[in-house]
């Protein structure tokens, strides 16, 4: 079995009611924990793309993906590799900030980590930090000692590099070759 | 033309050239129902119970190869499908559910027999849907029929909301041939690269397995449910006969390859015959064709056909590599791929490696042990006395798997068992479903009694249809197939399988209006069998076996596939 490793997978759907749970199902129902999910509409309105992000083996991955493209609601499905895609979340953190002192040298590390500080009141600071996982954890090691209130993250999403998209045809066999669904 | 939605729903089946369906009425399926009276060209089964009606559905569909559809109403009378629709997904069966739900307003207020069953049955259908608006309703059928029989077939569920059936909209009849081009299916259609067909397999694909089979000196192939599935009977075999390969069959494979054929070996896997687990083992190439080679033929995934190229040739590209490593496959229709096989394979010959496979069992021998009729007995008396085209529909146990070993399927759709899913109560409503579907062969149930048990209330859908439907229980006062593994793996602590209680199955069928005998003696059998092709009714004839007797042979869950726990 090969190594287990974090797997981005970018999934075109119908934008429909109980389309995000038959996904989500899939990954469940095989025993697969979710790390990351992030939904929205695309510039289609009839689409919705769903990344996903899921700690697996190659084999693993793959059937997965394979399970994918047999949901009717499916139109394609794409593994994004790390070093070929730009992956991005939001992090909002509510840091505690009773002083100045404490104010100030928050605002510091927010600025050299080009994140924006959006609320702001006697006790606490609210920062927006936008990048992927590590630079997440980064600034919360270093926010943990002020005293993280509360912190909540949009999920990682991602593109491909250069001009692909997701519908691009590949010839990377078994990818997508004779369609991606199977009717 | 304006129509209400039951109108839309009936019309649309119509399209779809049903002419049987197996349901049971209810509060929200009211206006479906009050409408079916206007079709007298739709032939309605009312069963006992809903599971038995979507059994039906399911076994119709297997003996005809066309879809199955079955209608219930909402909350209990859908939930009730459940076992049903899980049992058709798991053999690939093509079944439409029809289910009614609430009125759209009611819907998500706990409403009296709400139930969110496109919920429940997400994880066992191909695709289910909710027709939240009367706009949807004819392209929504049309869809489901197009996706449940297509490519690799399965169950799909439309649950329409009560309101729904009586509003009213505009309804357009479009022939089947031109669903594709409409609404949501139009863009299905596009979305998957050849329309309704299964992919057109890779040439390049079938070339390199036809050097594969060139180059092998033990070639085995597995004739899988897909060969079923794919009606490739004919095709199989002249692979078979081409190649010179011994062939062993699945329990969802029987009927696909001619069990009297001189290269078949036998069931394959925990039951499988000695003939067909040792050639798997020593084989070097293994051609799977629509297997999926569930843990009950590849016991032990790491150690199956260790010694071999492993070759899958499915239709779902998802089984691939799934529970077996492969070093090559082909996607496509078996039939359409063994035909491209067959176009470029010479006659070549395997003659020692035959002698070896057939140089071991491929049947279990069983003692014939005094007063008490034997399993074996009793399938011979069948196969001796039934016209040789008959269909079997069996439950799930210890009579399921001598009943595949024993008895020699000679067609597709011959066989109606439940293979994935080992449902027990099935035989009896897919029994049902065969031979509406197939009023011209005999269809004969066998059952064992635990199995008989739980859903022999469908007796009175036998006896009210006047369907002659054969049911032979082997009657072994027990809960066979785990008894046995009790006996091999608990220590011989028996609990919980024993079952000395009745019903008189004789008095049952009697009851219900019935035939029913009670056989101890062959002949007694051999004669009462007899009787029951001759009268033309449907008949139970209860036969008595050994509480003892023993599935042989049987390889244990997980290990090795030559490692038999009993001969």
């Amino acid at each position: 079995m090969s190594e287990v490793t974090r797997h981005t997978l970018a999934v075109l759907v119908d934008n429909e009611a109980g389309v995000l749970s038959r996904v989500a199902r899939l990954f469940s129902g095989k025993g697969y924990n979710i790390e990351s999910l992030a939904v929205g509409t695309t510039h289609d309105p009839a689409v919705s793309r769903i990344t996903i992000e899921v700690l697996a083996d190659d084999r693993q991955a793959r059937l997965i993906r394979m399970q994918l493209r047999k949901l009717i609601c499916v139109h394609s499905v794409k593994r994004l590799p790390p070093e070929r895609s730009i992956r991005r979340e939001l992090v909002l953190i509510k840091v505690s900030a009773p002083t100045h002192e404490a104010r100030n040298e928050i605002i510091q590390i927010a600025n050299v980590f080009r994140s924006s500080i959006i609320d702001v009141s006697t006790g606490s600071l609210t920062i927006a930090v936008i990048g992927d996982e590590s630079k997440a954890e980064a600034i919360q090691n270093l926010l943990g000692e002020f005293g993280i209130l509360e912190l909540v993250r949009t999920g990682i999403v991602a593109l491909e590099r250069g001009q692909y998209t997701i519908d691009e045809q590949t010839k990377e066999k078994g990818e997508f070759d004779y369609g991606k669904n199977v009717l | 033309m304006q129509m209400t939605g039951a109108k839309i729903l009936m019309e649309c089946l119509v399209e779809q050239g049903v002419d049987v369906i197996f349901g049971y009425p209810g509060g929200t399926i009211l206006n479906v129902y009050d409408e079916l009276l206007n079709y007298p060209g739709i032939r309605h089964y009312l069963t006992a119970h809903e599971q038995g009606a979507c059994h039906a559905a399911d076994g119709y569909a297997r003996a005809t190869g066309g879809v199955g559809v079955c209608f219930a109403t909402s909350g209990p009378g859908a939930t009730n499908l459940v076992t049903g629709i899980a049992t058709a997904y798991m053999d690939s069966s093509p079944v439409v559910c029809i289910t009614c739900n609430v009125e759209l307003p009611l819907l998500g207020k706990d409403s009296f027999q709400e139930v969110d069953i496109t919920g429940i049955t997400m994880p066992i259908t191909k695709c289910n849907y909710l027709v939240r608006s009367i706009e949807d309703l004819a392209d929504t059928v049309r869809e489901a029929f197009a996706i449940a029989r297509s490519g690799r077939p399965g169950p799909v569920l439309i649950d329409i909301p009560k309101n729904v059936t009586t509003e009213t909209a505009e309804f357009e009849p479009v022939s089947r041939q031109k669903h594709g081009m409409r609404g949501h299916l139009a863009q299905l259609m596009k979305r998957s690269s050849q329309d309704f067909k299964a992919p057109e397999p890779d040439y390049r694909d079938i070339d390199k397995l036809v050097e594969m089979i060139r180059a092998s000196e033990k070639p085995l192939l597995i004739c899988g449910g897909g060969v079923v599935r794919a009606r490739a009977d004919w095709e199989f075999e002249e692979l078979a006969n081409r190649i010179d390969a011994p062939v062993g069959i699945t329990v969802m494979g029987a009927g696909g390859f001619r069990g009297l054929n001189r290269l078949a070996t036998g069931l394959v896997g925990m039951h499988g015959s000695q003939a067909s687990n040792m050639a798997v083992d020593a084989c070097d190439l293994l051609i799977a064709v629509g297997c999926r080679f569930s843990d009950r033929v590849a016991l032990n995934p790491a150690s199956f056909a260790k010694n071999a190229k492993v070759v899958q040739i499915d239709i779902d590209r998802s089984e691939i590599n799934k529970n077996v490593e492969t070093v090559h496959h082909i996607i496509g229709d078996a039939r359409r791929v063994l035909q491209l096989l067959n176009e470029r394979l010479p006659q070549l010959r395997h003659d020692a490696w035959k002698d070896y496979v057939f140089s071991f069992k491929t049947q279990t021998e069983y003692d014939e042990a005094g007063d008490r009729m034997t399993p074996v007995q009793l399938l011979d008396a069948i196969a001796r006395i039934a016209p040789r085209d008959s269909i079997f529909a069996t439950d799930v146990g210890q009579h399921q798997m001598w009943a595949i070993q024993h008895l020699h399927f000679e067609y597709s759709g011959q066989l109606v068992t439940s293979g994935g899913f080992g449902t027990m109560g099935f035989g009896l409503g897919a029994a049902i479903g065969a031979q509406v579907g197939r009023p011209d062969k005999l269809v004969i149930h066998l059952a064992g009694d635990g199995s008989f048990r739980m859903n022999l209330n469908e007796l009175s859908t036998v006896q009210y249809y006047d369907l002659p439907v054969i049911t032979v229980v082997f009657n072994n006062g027990a809960l066979g197939m785990v008894r046995q593994w009790q006996t091999l793996t608990c220590g011989g602590r028996h609990s919980q399988t024993t079952l000395d209680r009745g019903p008189d199955f004789a008095r049952v069928a009697e009851a219900y209006g019935l035939a029913g005998r009670r056989v101890t003696r062959l002949e007694d059998f051999e004669q009462a069998l007899q009787e029951a092709i001759a009268c033309g009714h449907g008949c139970v004839i209860d036969c008595a076996i050994d509480i003892d007797e023993m599935v042989r042979p049987m390889v244990g869950g997980g290990s090795d596939i030559t490692e038999f726990m009993i001969d």
